[in-house]
């Protein structure tokens, strides 16, 4: 199995001089199973480059996961060429909207209505097909195993588990750890606290020895307790949680749009720093830079 | 006239809420500092509300590992934004009207569902129950009623005729709509939990609360005798008012699980005027 990051930056695209280094599209992952089975994550602005490199393999088949609905995990798909070419097969797997009771494939369908884009979603040549995710199904792509567990943020997004001949890859898509929203003295706390520990073993578990963790780390230690609640990580909690799951190799993804490529390196230099982060049996950690290909 | 059970729970999606719970959930809302657990005391003192979101949690949209039993339960797993979307769009059906063509009186109901819920998860505590758990016990409570709010909603003439019967009459309320309609409140609200795949023992509670030797399991934690004692608690003290004027002694299985009848442990509990306060708190807009 390899990957290939197409988008590594978080809410909004961020292009110029200042992020050309680790790049600034939102968040798109390819994947390639064993068998040149081609799975993507989330349809952010790097889907736009994505579909132009897979002209030479139309016609083709591509199972896209979506891990959430906001914005910059969906705003490339209307410019997905594959989906306007004939012959090309595109599933769409995500989550339904259990606010407005709408499957998957009418949440994406808005996107394509008259006043946001020309060509609408029953236009498209392509065959189409959009599959609702449950939490614990799993989904079969020729040799490549998708499993899903629902992670918190303020939308159901859904975390996958891809297994391959053996080899695990681990996306979050956007994650911020559960917290107790009760005060230390308040009746509730203790009860709260509970289930907010289950929840974070059963995460860690669905993170269990993957060879690559890829986790959203929006926030630095600093900036977290001001945005608290908006639904992403931080360089500790991304770092304690690769390491209590006995995760091999961890990307830190979710890129602030407002930081510049020295910005982030300094922000990562520092959490490395604070978190003694190489220590004996750590796991490895990186920045997810657009345009890196991994082989797992 | 019979009562088709099953047409229900289609009537109930389009069910509003509780006027309080409905003014409190718009104006939380309309804060974007509203603290997370401030929204959770309103949806959770709201029988309709955390009806609504049970049910939502509970259903294939998440086919999530476990039952969800609570709403601070959902939290944890669905995150706060979606309950609190979930609980702005059932505030967005409008509210329950304070008086309905049955003739119950909705502020009262809403005070000796909140007492029950209330005493149950006292009991709980009494029982050894861990804290965790013990909030399963408040939504039992809370929801024990649930039927007689889709009878009043739905059936109003049918059910206003069961609540003169049975006030004329001084016969439970339960035993009339029986008699009358060939099901009665506890089983609509039951089998709706079970249409929902609610938690298995909050359904049972539900269903069984006036007879809980039909519902209570061997090892189990006694929810069922909870819900029916606290039932039998709150309206010995004459707190709310849900249209049954009878208070029933306790079966045996009941004094057991307990240690004592029911004026044996009204008075191990003590004084629950400050349980009954709070709860009162809720029903005022
Ligand atoms: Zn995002
Ligand atoms: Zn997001």
């Amino acid at each position: 199995m390899h990957f290939k990051f197409w988008g590594v930056r978080g809410s909004i695209p961020a292009p110029g001089p200042k992020t050309v280094h680790y790049g600034g599209n939102t968040t798109c992952i390819e994947v390639r199973g064993e068998n040149n089975e081609l799975l993507i994550l989330d349809g952010g602005t790097g889907i736009f480059p994505l579909g132009q490199s897979l002209v030479p393999e139309f016609p083709l088949k591509v199972h896209i996961f979506i891990t959430h609905t906001h914005w910059d995990h969906i705003q490339g798909l209307p410019m997905f060429l594959p989906i306007f070419v004939p012959g090309n097969e595109v599933t769409i797997h995500g989550a339904a909207d259990p606010i407005t009771q709408r499957d998957i494939g009418e949440v994406l369908a808005r996107q394509m209505e008259y006043a946001y884009f020309p060509v609408r979603e029953a236009e498209l040549n392509a065959s189409m097909s959009y599959l609702n995710i449950q939490e614990g199904q799993s989904v079969q792509v020729g040799g490549v195993n998708v499993r899903s567990m629902l992670l918190n943020h303020p939308v159901l997004n859904f975390g996958y588990r891809l297994e391959c001949e053996g080899k695990v890859f681990v996306f979050t898509g956007d994650h911020e750890w559960p917290y107790n929203i009760y005060n230390k003295d308040d009746p509730d706390y203790p009860d709260y606290q509970q289930m907010v520990d289950e929840q974070r073993i059963r995460v860690v578990e669905f993170f269990r020895n993957a060879d690559v963790l890829v986790i959203d780390t929006a926030y630095t230690d600093a900036e977290y307790p001001s945005r608290k609640g908006w639904g992403h990580g931080t360089f500790a909690s991304s770092i304690e949680a690769a390491r209590e799951a006995g995760v091999k190799r961890v990307f830190l993804t979710h890129h602030e749009p407002t930081r510049s490529d020295a910005d982030l390196e300094a922000a990562f230099d520092e959490a490395r720093k604070s978190h003694d982060v190489g220590r004996e049996r750590d796991p490895q950690f990186e920045l997810a830079r657009e345009g890196v290909m991994v082989e797992i | 006239m019979a009562i088709d059970a099953t047409e229900v729970p289609d009537l109930v999606e389009r069910m509003p809420a509780f006027p309080q719970g409905v003014t409190k959930v718009l104006d939380l809302a309309s804060r974007p500092d509203c603290a997370p657990k401030a929204l959770v005391q309103v949806i959770e003192h709201d029988p309709v509300m955390t009806m609504k979101v049970l049910k939502l949690v509970n259903s294939a949209y998440f086919g999530l590992s476990r039952p969800i039993n609570s709403i601070n339960h959902g939290v944890v797993y669905v995150g706060i934004n979606t309950i609190k979307n979930l609980a702005l769009s059932i505030a967005a059906i409008g509210m329950l009207p304070k008086s309905n063509k049955a003739g119950l009186d909705m502020n009262q109901f809403l005070a000796h569902s909140l007492g029950v819920a209330s005493v149950a998860k006292l009991l709980a505590t009494h029982l050894g129950v861990p804290d965790k758990d013990a909030t399963d016990f408040f939504v039992a409570g809370l929801l024990h009623d649930f039927g007689k709010v889709v009878l009043a909603q739905f059936k109003p003439e049918e059910f206003r005729h069961c609540l003169d019967q049975a006030a004329e009459q001084e016969r439970s309320l339960h035993e009339v709509e029986l008699e009358s309609h060939g099901i009665s409140h506890d089983e609509i609200g039951g089998r709706l939990a079970e249409a929902w795949k609610l938690p298995t023992a909050l359904a049972h509670a539900i269903h069984h609360h006036h007879h809980p030797e039909h519902g209570a399991e061997d090892g189990g934690d006694g929810m069922c005798e909870a819900v029916f004692a606290a039932n039998q608690i709150v309206r010995s003290l004459g707190f709310g008012d849900a249209g049954n004027p009878l208070i029933a002694e306790f079966p045996p299985l009941v004094s057991e699980r307990f240690g004592n009848d029911l004026s044996g442990l009204m008075s191990v509990l003590g004084d629950l005027s400050g349980e009954m306060e709070k709860a009162r708190l809720f029903t005022q807009l």
